[in-house]
């Protein structure tokens, strides 16, 4: 158990700058998700803090120590990967014993800690197989099973769900929650996917080309993006962005309003034409072609009407959903 | 989707695998047959009648005290030359594999050696160690040492063992790099999260999954230093002192086409054949299996 800071932390490649500066602050036991497209810097970040990347400047430090320039093996962390890592060469059972060997535990306290990670994790009659002989959600698992037996201070997650199907993605994000739930152990995990951010997180930080553009709740990161990237980031289908002239407003920036805050109204403040709509049963969504030819959605109820293709409609909001921005992509 | 290439007929294909099946006819399997056939008779001392013996050349071989030393010889040298070649290229490869700037130039420098062809090679140690004008004997005089692989059965079979040794270790580096860098990084990384140091790691984790590359290439040394240092012996000691570094191959050059003895000498290429075939085997066995996870 331990808390995890990272104090304007910087990564150079070469000349390349890639992170500029970022700050974190991971309370004890707290489940902390970053989440940004590729390339925005959150997999070097994670390393960093791993310690498989040297830190260019600021600090790293996990439980109030300062581990720069620790060694990965002796910053009490365990890492899952996006490809698991596993051992090819060892049973499921030793990829587990593996750090508790080197730590030399006594074998019964190896075998009782492997014993309740296999129970916890289901992985009870797969101990003695070998990696290539696991399906992946299985794999998954054993990956998961070696960090938890070393009994870390901080668990890394390098996109660990990014290479299962849709359907097993749901089902092992849901045991990654319980089980970090369970033991409570303080938690970093880097994903893309916006989804498993707003599910897993107790704060998320989203980042955009190596800067943390956003730190906070899901939800209070849903309902008030602090720039433009983020309301674009977050959020299925993304927001709707308008110039304020469209809407007879001076000044520059932009004004974001999400697809479901849109309704398609007898009148209203802006009119555009029905491109097509995508019927997903329980909701619909209304693709539209704004003003200046750029796509708008609108997300309503499956019973709404739907336009029909090229006809012409109205759409209104609340003005107080609006979300505005300035020219530099910040609130305003 | 039938991907291979079919011919329809015999003559088309047969044609096309004819300079291949020539060239293994005539320098492999009609050689080879001759070895055979030589190896039941012993001609007389002009070459122009034949007796009939048997296995007559096989029974005076294997109670040949020389032949059998020979046989100890080989092994001594094999075993020196695969461990001497392949213990240097592993460090070599893992120093090139940590390496992140200049791996090209350095990869390139330690490849050039492989381009130098057994006999020069030979001849270029053989310079350097020269009892008379050597520049590495001088510097050895310098220190005390006094180097003279003609009269020392050890220190030339040391520096044919050099000799062989070096241009192999290249080959070994390109297949050692290959395998090293043929492990994901992350599994790598995971043994250090999990506490493994770099021994720790190398030994747990890099050296098992090395192991095919190992292996095949345990195999293609060991049938090197038994066939294609002809060159570095013929030159350097020519088998001396006193037999010490005549291993088999050369053995049979020496006693066929130096002792005249060609009835001897088919027999010892024909047993030479065996153990060449037994080696082969095993390596097919094995190699089959090559894939460890």
């Amino acid at each position: 158990m331990a808390s995890l800071t990272l104090e304007n932390v910087r990564k150079s490649f070469g000349p390349t700058e890639v992170i500029h500066g970022v700050d974190i602050d991971v309370k004890d036991g707290e489940f902390i998700v970053i989440v940004g497209p590729s390339g925005c810097g959150k997999s070097t970040l994670l390393r960093m803090v791993a310690g498989l990347e040297t830190v260019t400047s600021g600090t790293v430090s996990i439980d109030g120590r300062v581990v720069n320039g620790v060694e990965p093996m002796d910053r009490d962390i365990a890492m899952v990967f996006q490809n698991y890592a596993l051992y090819p060469h060892m049973s499921v059972f030793d990829n587990m014993a593996y750090g508790l060997k080197i730590a030399k535990t006594p074998k019964p306290e190896i075998e009782a800690r492997v014993a309740q990670a296999a129970k916890m994790l289901q992985l009870e009659p797969y101990l003695q197989r070998r990696p290539r002989e696991l399906s992946g959600g299985q794999r998954q698992r054993v990956a998961m099973g070696r960090a938890i037996v070393r009994k870390p201070a901080v668990f890394l997650f390098d996109e660990p769900l990014s290479n299962l199907d849709a359907k097993l993605r749901v089902q092992m994000r849901l045991e990654i929650k319980t089980l970090q739930r369970d033991l409570g152990v303080t938690s970093l995990y880097v994903t893309h996917d916006q989804v498993e951010a707003m599910t897993l997180a107790d704060r998320m930080i989203v980042m955009n080309g190596g800067v943390a553009d956003q730190i906070g709740a899901p939800l209070e990161v849903y309902a008030n993006p602090q720039t433009a990237f983020v309301a674009g980031f977050i959020g299925s289908p993304p927001t709707n962005f308008l110039a304020p002239a469209m809407l007879g407003q001076s000044g520059d920036g932009q004004i974001g309003i999400r697809p479901e805050h849109v309704r398609l109204a007898p009148s209203g403040q802006l009119t555009a034409r029905a491109a097509y709509s995508e019927a997903l049963g329980a909701e619909t969504l209304v693709h539209l072609r704004g003003p200046n030819g750029g796509l708008l959605t609108v997300r309503q109820d499956a019973g709404e009407p739907i336009p029909e293709e090229g006809a012409e409609v109205s759409l209104d909001w609340d003005v107080d959903r609006e979300m505005r921005f300035g020219p530099d992509g910040r609130r305003a | 989707m039938e991907k291979r290439v079919t011919f329809k007929g015999v003559w088309l294909p047969l044609l096309l695998v004819l300079p291949q099946l020539v060239i293994t006819a005539v320098f492999f399997f009609y050689p080879a047959g001759q070895a055979v056939w030589q190896s039941l008779f012993i001609p007389d001392p002009f070459g122009l009648s034949m007796q009939w013996v048997g296995l007559g050349n096989f029974e005076y071989l294997l109670s040949d005290p020389y032949y059998r030393a020979s046989f100890v010889t080989t092994a001594v040298f094999s075993v020196l030359v695969t461990v001497v070649s392949m213990g240097v290229a592993l460090v070599l490869a893992v120093l090139a594999d940590r390496l992140i700037k200049g791996s090209g130039a350095y990869r390139t420098l330690l490849i050039w050696p492989y381009a130098v062809a057994p006999a020069v090679a030979g001849v270029l140690w053989m310079f350097m160690f020269n009892t008379r004008v050597g520049v590495v004997t001088w510097y050895l005089g310098q220190l005390g040492y006094d180097w003279n692989h003609v009269l020392n059965g050890t220190e030339a079979m040391g520096l044919v063992v050099v000799a062989s040794a070096w241009g192999r270790i290249s080959y070994n580096f390109l297949f050692f790099l290959a395998g090293l860098q043929a492990i994901p990084r992350s599994v790598i990384e995971a043994a250090a999260i999990d506490g493994a140091r770099f021994w720790t790691r190398f030994r747990t984790i890099v050296w098992p999954l090395l192991s095919p590359t190992t292996f095949f290439l345990l195999v293609v040394n060991i049938i090197y230093a038994f066939f294609e240092t002809f060159g570095v012996i013929h030159t350097i000691t020519a088998g001396g002192p006193q037999q010490s570094t005549t291993i088999l191959v050369y053995k049979v050059y020496a006693d066929g086409f130096v002792g005249q003895d060609l009835g001897s000498s088919a027999a010892q290429s024909v047993i030479l054949l065996v153990v060449v075939s037994i080696l082969t085997i095993v390596q097919f066995k094995f190699v089959e299996r090559r894939v460890h996870y």
